[in-house]
């Protein structure tokens, strides 16, 4: 059986991070590999990673709560990839009292660190790990202002870190399933490969 | 690390922030105490309003932009995106909401038309707007001039339904109507359609529009909301039907939850329970046709 894979689907670019996991999928030689919404607790049983998606993370907070998903992801057991919003979710202390962070990892995250749309951008991000930079998409994006002693700064910018990793887990504050580099995607797919 | 070049206000980005909004509700509030309302309920985003389209309605009148200190309250109020409505083809009036930050711009058919002739260029602003559409060709026509997410019109203020549905079955049941045809055949009804070939060539090959899609106009219930999302919708606009409804905070978080639940119908019916009255509605066929919104623009 190949790898199964799922996307957190309550709010948010879902579709976008299913074809994002299916291309990297692909492009790592998992052929057989699947990708599927997850909406209920059950939805998660065998999965070994999960992409929790940019959107909303207070409509995305409330809905994990109504759905009985709060426990379900604190336990789950497989890797986490989490982008935007999902970095705010997976945090272990977000700015907003609005948000219920699931503290997956060991950081502090500001929402909306850059400001409102308008401070939206995109750039070119050196990553470690990667030997070129990564075009990066930061839209309304948060940033990690602490982070804990296990958690691994992949890239840094002034406003603080914007791409994390703990164990199988990883966290950015840009959205690399709006683009079709799948770089970041394969890395962190590697890991959950590995078993580590 | 020191970023270089920073790019802002890319096509991308704009793009890329309505589709965060997908699945979400999007909420007409017109003081920052119904927008605390509409983000406590799990709005994706606030609509800023000096009066709901119902009340508009009501007014009469010229429609305009909102007082911008009505907009900057309603922006301090919340942490979740703020958009709000200038007249269609007003460029003036979308200036003014971008130098006040708003993170959209609705080129709206709520509000009076400045321009019968043209709508805005919105390639020329860095902030991202939603347009109005009744069908296929008129939301090709917004997306090329930059609009970066569309929302089917419906009929504003009406808390009814049934041109919401019409719309939306327009646009997705003519893109239906030309998968498999020859890229000559796409061609040609593009003429017919008056929509830019190119986008429709390319609407056709993803079998769908190639921005996000909301429905608006006449949703006023949980089932409504659900039902838009079952026909194709990537999320929904409630306009009056919230704050005009008898118990606001009920009805704004049985829509979220439905707008989740959308395939569900135990969901939608445990929400559904005793949500007061919902907003009285105007029966379409009653309204004259100066008083039809969504024939503003095209």
């Amino acid at each position: 059986m190949g790898a199964r894979l799922g996307v957190l689907a309550l709010q948010g670019d879902v579709s976008e991070h299913i074809l994002a996991f299916s291309r990297a999928l692909r492009a790592t030689g998992e052929v057989d590999g699947s990708v599927i919404p997850v909406r209920k607790p059950q939805d998660l049983e065998g999965l070994q990673g999960l992409a929790i998606p940019g959107g909303e993370s207070t409509t995305i907070s409330r809905l994990v709560e109504k759905n009985g998903l709060f426990g379900p992801l604190v336990n789950f057991e497989g890797g986490i990839f989490a982008t935007c919003a999902g970095m705010v979710l997976a945090a272990s202390r977000v700015d907003d009292p609005r948000v219920r962070p699931l503290g997956l990892l060991d950081m502090a995250v500001k929402r909306n660190a850059f400001g409102r749309q308008r401070e939206s951008f995109e750039a070119d991000l050196a990553v470690r790990g990667l030997d070129q930079p990564f075009h990066a998409c930061f839209i309304r994006a948060p940033v990690a202002t602490a982070t804990g002693k296990d958690v691994e700064v992949l890239a840094r910018i002034d406003a603080g870190a914007v791409a994390v990793r703990r164990g199988k887990h990883m966290a950015l504050s840009f959205h690399p399933e709006l683009g079709d580099d799948p770089r970041l995607h394969a890395m962190f797919l590697e890991r959950i490969f590995a078993g580590e | 690390m020191k970023l270089e070049e920073l790019r802002f206000g890319t096509e991308l980005l704009k793009r890329g922030f309505a589709s965060m909004q997908k699945g979400g509700v999007i909420m007409d509030v017109v003081s920052a105490e119904q927008a605390l309302v509409a983000e406590e309920a799990g709005a994706v985003a606030v609509m800023a309003l000096e009066r709901v389209p119902a009340d508009i309605r009501k007014a009469g009148g010229v429609a305009r932009m909102a007082d911008p200190a009505i907009v900057l309250g309603i922006m301090d109020a919340v942490s979740i995106p703020v958009m709000a409505k200038v007249r269609i083809g007003h460029f003036v009036e979308a200036q003014v909401l971008e130098s006040l930050g708003v993170d959209m711009i609705d080129e709206s058919e709520v509000l009076t038309p400045a321009d019968e002739e043209y709508h805005i260029d919105k390639k020329a602003f860095s902030v991202p707007f939603v347009c109005g559409a009744r069908d296929l060709g008129e939301a090709l026509r917004r997306i090329h001039e930059g609009a970066a997410m569309i929302r089917t019109k419906g009929e504003a203020g009406t808390g009814n339904v049934v041109e919401a549905v019409r719309h939306m079955r327009n646009i997705t049941g003519e893109i239906r109507s030309l998968q498999g045809k020859t890229p000559q055949e796409i061609i040609n009804r593009a003429r017919e359609l008056e929509a830019p070939p190119d986008l429709l060539l390319e609407t056709v090959k993803m079998g769908r529009l190639p921005v996000v899609n909301f429905s608006a106009g006449g949703i006023a219930t949980p089932a409504d909301a659900a039902m838009m999302m079952q026909m194709g919708a990537d999320g929904v606009f409630v306009g009056s039907g919230i704050f005009l409804s008898s118990n606001p905070q009920k009805m704004a978080r049985a829509i979220v939850e439905a707008v989740d639940h959308f395939d569900d119908a135990a969901v939608i019916a445990e929400v559904s329970k005793g949500l007061g009255q919902p907003m009285k509605g105007i029966d379409v066929h009653t309204l004259r046709e100066d008083e039809v919104l969504q024939y503003r623009g095209r």
